[in-house]
């Protein structure tokens, strides 16, 4: 027998609160008084911006236009991906996983729906849908929810009120490695008072190659994502904006784990409305309301040999608003916002005994949980001196988990006895820091202190399966907020030829969440090493550094370097899982006219400091030679972008600290993009 | 203003006036979660007798009935009740318990009865009630069916003490994925007749997926007598499917009368119980 569940359709009664709450919310905001204004100043931009797809983007400075998100977004020293395999990984910020980071789309925010994080945010959008991505680290991440590491808050690609009529583009491209079939079509119109962008993307791929020829299977993957964003404008000083993403991705293989994706689908939508009030001091005023809803259907139907047949689908809907404000005030420059969310997550498990009289085995690996968050954010840049700026945020949440199953409750109850099914906290994260120019130098030195509540998985998963340590996992809803001191500095020097960056930043992490082994329990899934439990070490310390350098020389020669290297300890000295070692870019790129050739070489040291416990062996350092080939044709006004290049060019063999269970990275991959605008 | 007061005077005066005391609840409602078994009538009562789905199953059985005569039902009655297994060469009853009335009801009598075994086309059970109404003695006696189960809810074996036990299944009757409150009778038969519930001993339980690589489940209660001298545990089942629970019986000293314990090599005790749901 199967109970029936409801099928993570919000409840009734529970909805309805949430509802005032955010309408109390907007009516907040709507008596926030503004202060005085009279001088603009100039805000060093801290945020490291990457510029995924803007049409106003006139060096295409991407070796590759139709590459990942995720490619896109590694070019930040600050971010990384898990790899489970070609499709959907997952993104790190600081060398800390999603849990501890908060990634948004447009400001809003959404859940991903599958246990075994193959579904991350980055997974449903693609870079046709965007036109840049905002990395902030550390509390400076902070303005769209409680984070640890930080945030990543990708940008919609949208054309504005410009007036320039009817515009297009189409693209294609190949990939050698995995077969993968790329199109796209964009289409935009705009006008002063009207703009509407629509684009279409379609990726096909079978199982790619590693290094030597060796086929990974179960890597293939196909999707195709549809997004619209439109826009009228009935005055100068108001307009309005929907927007709407569509994406599904069917038949995506994980080579790293045990289950492969059927179905992966989101719909994403919003409104927006903008303001620009007449009010000097008050700069920007804008309000979202917004909607999504995920359904990812994992499986193991392709698999030719399971100790069992399982299916584990999961649903998230997520309700959401946010209202931003923002101004200026004598040499202050501040904004303010309230942002307010509701999630649904509900997955379950149901297994296939091999007699086909048993019953069915169901549990529900996420108990129908709902997630209401409400907070503000405030933040405030201070110009002290022409050279010295101070910055200032603070950021107020109240977090509220429920269980609005009794069949989840009960199954929790199992290990919790007195757990009660609804668990509020509240959440602070604050951010500090002071920001000195002179000439060619930028330094910048900042403190913060963050709180994250347990994800999902980790408050109330039941038996979710780690194909990396072989354990299963039990969330564990009593847990305390997890805390965040944190330090961090920073030095850039640029002129004409020669740039330079350094960041650093320290993280001492107090309650720190982790699974640990309890050989009590009696593993669920067959033959693994055992059950852990999550629960919280009393700190780990997480070290992240990296540095850049760009020189310009001889007309048209550009040679950079990057070197990243993180390290991260618990309360034992004990390393913590998936950091980071030395990692090391070179590049050379020529440059003339409308063509350029870049040369770019990836290597990484022998990973010293890995952790067993997680499952982590050392991964041997390796080295890659990457070239990439572009040219730029006008023919009247209409654009050609021809790029073409080879990954892994000798064709090696290796594997990253962060691909899952050492799953070999792509062999020699050719592929050739053409962008064609009109 | 006063019309107001005056309406509402008169709304609670109709209010007073529609709320009733109906005292006299119709016996019919007392059987309304139960389903009828069977009939058992002589000249001059019907005993009807009730469980919960409507027939008697092997292992343990919750029992209600009501006694009847004409359309009057007998409240008074002093009742004891024996099942008897009549086999082909002997006969020997099982374990079974006083009779009561139901409380909190008008008419409804109840028992357990434990059935260690099946009836079929040469053997069966018959059931017997005795009973006195206003100093009248009166008998009723019908043959009852008791299906082989799918299942296994009751166990029936020689302990290490020389002496026969029955371990008997009571709850949960509808399992949840959830700490589940355990119950079960452990009776030992002192001869073909008697079957007395023993006392202070420990029912161990392990409860196991054998389709899950025998996957356990985590803080389980083995089971110590407690109310109605049943004994009584927390069981977890961590998913839907069908368990196994494995048992072990120890005397009031501790010492293991039967079964084996679970480990990496033996996967199954010699006792058990089979929950499937």
């Amino acid at each position: 027998m199967v109970p029936e569940v409801p099928s993570g359709n919000f409840k009734k009664t529970g909805m309805m609160k949430k509802v005032q709450i955010l309408i109390m919310l907007l009516i907040s905001l709507t008596i926030l008084h503004a202060q005085e204004v009279t001088q603009d100043s100039i805000v060093h931009k801290l945020s490291k911006v990457i510029v995924v797809g803007s049409t106003a983007n006139k060096h295409h400075n991407e070796n590759k236009s139709l590459a990942t998100i995720e490619d896109y977004l590694s070019a930040s020293s600050s971010v990384d991906f898990i790899k489970r395999g070609a499709y959907a990984w997952e993104p790190m910020v600081q060398g800390m996983a999603t849990e501890r980071s908060v990634v948004t789309i447009d400001g809003m925010r959404i859940y991903g729906a599958c246990t075994d994080k193959m579904d991350p945010i980055t997974s449903y959008v693609e870079i046709s849908n965007l036109s840049k991505a905002t990395i902030n680290t550390g509390q400076q991440g902070a303005e769209n929810g409680a984070t640890i590491a930080g945030g990543i808050d990708l940008e919609r690609r949208k054309t504005g009120f410009r007036n320039n009529g009817w515009k297009g583009s189409v693209q294609t491209g190949l990939e050698s490695v995995n077969e993968q079939k790329i199109a796209g079509a964009a289409l935009q119109y705009s006008s002063n008072t009207f703009f509407s962008d629509v684009d279409v993307m379609y990726r096909s791929a079978e199982n790619y190659s590693a290094g030597g020829g060796e086929e990974v299977l179960f890597s293939q993957f196909t999707k195709y994502n549809v997004s619209a964003i439109t826009g009228y404008k009935w005055n100068d000083r108001q307009w309005l904006e929907a927007s709407v993403i569509f994406d599904e991705a069917r038949d995506v293989g994980y080579p790293a784990l045990p289950m492969d994706v059927s179905l992966a689908r989101a719909f994403i939508g919003s409104m927006e409305y903008f303001t620009l009030p007449e009010s000097e001091k008050l700069s920007e005023w804008k309000t979202k309301l917004y909607y999504n809803t995920i359904t990812h259907i994992m499986d193991d139907t392709q698999r030719p040999d399971v100790p069992i047949r399982m299916d584990m689908p999961g649903w998230s809907k997520t309700v959401g608003m946010y209202s931003k404000l923002k101004g200026t005030h004598n040499k202050h420059r501040w904004n303010f916002s309230v942002n307010a969310h509701y999630n649904n997550s509900l997955a379950e498990m149901t297994m296939f005994p091999e007699n086909p009289e048993e019953n069915d085995m169901f549990m529900l690996t996420w108990p129908d949980v709902g997630t209401l968050y409400a907070g503000v954010f405030a933040e405030d840049n201070y110009v002290i001196t022409e050279k010295l700026t101070a910055n200032f945020s603070i950021g107020f949440g109240m977090h509220q988990n429920s269980i609005n199953d009794i069949f989840g409750l009960q199954s929790l109850q199992i290990f919790y006895p007195e757990m009660a099914d609804t668990k509020t906290r509240f959440l602070i994260n604050s951010g500090s820091r002071l920001t000195y120019q002179n000439n060619f130098w930028t330094h910048i030195v900042g403190v913060g202190y963050g709180e994250r509540a347990p994800s999902v998985s980790e408050g109330y998963g039941f038996y979710l399966f780690n194909s990396f340590d072989a354990f299963d996992y039990i969330g564990n809803p009593e847990m305390v907020n997890e805390k965040s001191m944190e330090i961090n500095a920073s030095t850039g020097f640029k002129n004409k030829n020669i740039s330079l960056k350094f960041n650093t930043a320290f993280y001492h992490i107090s309650d720190y969440i982790i699974g640990k082994p309890n050989p009590d329990l009696s593993p669920m899934n067959i033959g693994i090493n055992g059950v852990k439990v999550y629960e919280q070490l009393p700190y780990a310390q997480l070290w992240s550094n990296d540095i850049s350098v760009s020189y310009e020389f001889l007309n048209g020669f550009t040679a950079k370097a990057k070197a990243i290297y993180r390290l991260g300890r618990d309360h034992n000295n004990e390393n913590l899982p998936l950091i980071q070692p030395l990692t090391v870019e070179t590049g050379l790129r020529y440059r003339k006219n409308l063509f350029y050739v870049e040369a770019l070489l990836e290597t990484a040291s022998k990973q010293y400091d890995f952790s067993p416990e997680f499952g982590e062996n050392q991964t041997p350092a390796y080295t890659i030679f990457n070239l990439a080939l572009s040219q730029t044709f006008y023919i009247n006004k209409q654009k050609m972008v021809l790029k073409a290049g080879a990954e892994n060019l000798f064709d090696e063999n290796y594997s990253t600290y962060a691909d899952w269970n050492n799953i070999s990275r792509p062999g020699r991959n050719v592929y050739a993009n053409v962008v064609y605008v009109f | 203003m006063k019309l107001l007061k005056y309406f509402s005077l008169l709304a609670i005066a109709l209010l007073f006036s529609c709320s009733s005391d109906d005292d006299n609840v119709l016996p019919i409602s007392e059987t309304e979660n139960l389903t009828l078994v069977k009939n058992f009538e002589n000249n001059h009562h019907t005993l009807s007798v009730y469980t919960q789905n409507g027939m008697f199953q092997l292992g343990y059985n919750k029992i209600y009935f009501q006694i009847k005569e004409g359309d009057q039902f007998i409240d008074n009655a002093q009742v004891s009740w024996k099942p008897m297994m009549h086999m082909m060469n002997m006969s020997h009853s099982c374990p079974y318990s006083t009779i009561n009335r139901t409380l909190n009801t008008e008419t409804l009598y109840e028992g357990y009865i434990v059935f260690q075994m099946p009836g079929n086309d040469m053997e069966h059970w018959e059931l017997t009630f005795d009973y006195t109404v206003n100093g009248e003695e009166f008998t009723v006696s019908e043959t009852i069916t008791v299906p082989p189960s799918t299942k296994k809810r009751v166990n029936v074996f020689m302990g290490s003490d020389d002496v026969r036990y029955i371990v008997a299944l009571i709850e949960p009757s509808d399992p949840k994925v959830a700490l589940n409150d355990m119950t079960a009778g452990v009776f030992k038969m002192n001869n073909m007749m008697h079957f007395p519930v023993v006392d202070n001993y420990t029912l161990k339980i392990d409860p196991r997926m054998p389709s899950m690589g025998n996957h356990s489940s985590p803080n389980n209660v083995h089971l110590t007598q407690g109310a109605q001298n049943l004994y009584h545990g927390k069981l977890s089942l961590t998913m839907t499917g069908y368990w196994k629970i494995n048992l072990q019986l120890l005397n009031a000293q501790d010492e293991v009368l039967k079964g084996e314990e679970i480990t990496d090599t033996n996967e199954a005790s010699s006792i058990y119980f089979e929950i499937e749901f």
